[in-house]
């Protein structure tokens, strides 16, 4: 319906983008009706999604005119901002924005740098930006997501975790098991990616790939390759960041400082 | 340091110097100086918010002080490792927090830390200070509440404290539980010569079972000495 009202690419993918954040908005009032108020979060999601992507879509036009290395630099900023939005899930953990950017940097870094090293992600910006972008943004999905419930397991059982201390007890032995819970959490919708592929979804990367003609096959093994990426990276990000974490939650005099009251 | 320190003849096991703790802008205890003296046990009264739990935690250093400092046998304790000084001064809360397992080995948890193994006639004989002898393979989520507290009590005492800061044990007890509780901790106090310091919002409970009460008020200490002066009122 709406080719036969907007006839050029980019009206027509406002007015697609208009439809799609309308329905969104409409999940918002009806949770709203609920008492649960998602407006300010998802308004503000919206827009920033959107403008974002287009100044994306602006820098890759020029990029593809650039040379292969000025990718690190879009990857490396990509990361910069990952570790940032995600840190956010850990309000109140101090030196949560270094542990979340660290972490991404290495699980998602580690495995990008290696794929590409292995010849499995191409170096032409036009491969290693969509596919770098993915991974990166699925390890800031997990970090968040296990930054989040140790937030929430640590301050759920204080109680515990002082009695422990009290008893004399190391710190980060008090939360271990807070952390591997964290870590088994942040990583079901990764497993549950793999596990549902092709079943339940079949991702825009192999869709694209169909699309630009390549082997049915061959784009369907490539996109178990990238999904498997993604499970590596976010598994090796969401371990990092809930072992550097642990140490946070704590004062220099071993005392437990992310508490309730002041959460 | 006091006189007496300096004789070193003191037994004065633990000294507040000015103590205090800020919290939000707030302050939640203000200025207390007190002594406990070895094998005492010291309550310490006041309504809910006047700053007891407070000093409590700030004794063990669970909370850090904002003013004044803590002295440990004569030693300021910020120069003593944390989880040596929690060792070293243990913590019974209001409510037990018992480990998921059995009860021998929430009783073993305490030494595991610091490498030590508890043997089974130790877990025997620190069950049978707290009355729960043959409870060992128990499982905690079977205990009633009584149990889990007396559990919790042997667990602090198998780090062998040197004193033992007591928060509330009895105020999630029904009135038959509390009274066996004030019975034990009493009877730990004059039977081991252990050093027990006593939070407790039961003015009652303090006169029954200390030897000497504190009270506060708004996170200041109003008053220090023995229960029939100090809770007249």
């Amino acid at each position: 319906m709406l080719k036969s009202i907007f006839h050029t690419q980019i009206t027509l993918g406002l007015a697609q983008a208009a439809i799609a954040s309308a329905i969104a908005l409409m999940v918002v009032l009806a949770a709203r009706k609920r008492n649960i108020h998602l407006e300010s979060d998802t308004a503000i999601a919206l827009v920033r999604g959107i403008v974002q992507i287009v100044i994306v879509g602006s820098v890759l036009v020029l990029l593809l005119k650039a040379p292969r290395w000025s990718s690190i630099f879009l990857l490396a900023g990509m990361l910069m901002a990952a570790g940032s939005i995600s840190a956010k899930r850990a309000k109140n953990i101090p030196e949560a924005r270094k542990v979340s950017t660290l972490a991404i940097a290495a699980g998602a870094g580690s495995v990008t740098a290696i794929m590409t090293w292995a010849g499995v992600i191409d170096t032409a910006i036009t491969s290693l930006i969509p596919v770098g972008s993915m991974i990166i943004a699925n390890a800031m999905n997990t970090n968040g997501l296990a930054l989040n419930r140790f937030r929430s397991e640590v301050l759920a059982h204080a109680g515990e975790i002082e009695t422990a201390l009290a008893l004399g007890a190391a710190p980060q032995d008090t939360v271990g098991r807070y952390a591997e819970s964290s870590i088994h959490a942040s990583l079901i919708p990764a497993i549950d990616n793999l596990r549902s592929l092709g079943i339940v979804w079949i991702p825009g990367l192999m869709t694209g790939m169909l699309l630009s003609g390549a082997d049915p096959l061959y784009a369907a093994i490539y996109q178990f390759v990238v999904i498997a990426m993604i499970l590596a990276s976010s598994g090796l990000t969401s371990l990092l960041s809930t072992l550097l974490i642990r140490t946070h939650v704590f004062s220099l005099a071993e005392q437990l400082v992310l508490k309730e009251h002041e959460a | 340091m006091s006189g007496t320190e300096q004789s070193g003849l003191s037994h004065v096991i633990l000294r507040t110097e000015h103590l205090g703790r800020v919290a939000d802008g707030v302050p939640i205890v203000n200025d207390v100086s007190l002594e406990v003296f070895r094998g005492e046990l010291l309550g310490i009264v006041g309504a809910s918010g006047s700053g007891k739990t407070s000093l409590l935690r700030l004794m063990n250093r669970l909370d850090e002080p904002t003013n004044g400092t803590v002295f440990l046998n004569g030693v300021d304790y910020t120069t003593i490792p944390p989880r040596v000084l929690r060792r070293r001064i243990g913590m019974v809360t209001q409510r037990p927090f018992l480990f998921p397992g059995d009860v021998a080995s929430n009783l073993r948890f305490g030494p595991q830390q610091r490498g030590e193994t508890l043997f089974q006639e130790a877990i025997e004989k620190l069950l049978k200070e707290v009355g729960m002898e043959g409870f060992a393979a128990r499982d905690v989520a079977n205990l009633s509440g009584g149990e889990q507290q007396r559990v919790s009590i042997a667990r602090a005492l198998a780090n062998e404290p040197e004193m033992l800061l007591l928060d509330e044990p009895t105020s999630a007890l029904d009135e038959e539980s509390k009274r066996e509780i004030e019975k034990l901790i009493r009877d730990l106090a004059t039977t081991t010569a252990r050093t027990f310091v006593l939070v407790t919002h039961d003015r009652e409970q303090a006169r029954r079972i200390c030897d000497r009460v504190g009270a506060m008020d708004r996170g200041r200490l109003i008053h220090m000495g023995k229960p029939t002066e100090v809770l007249r009122a």
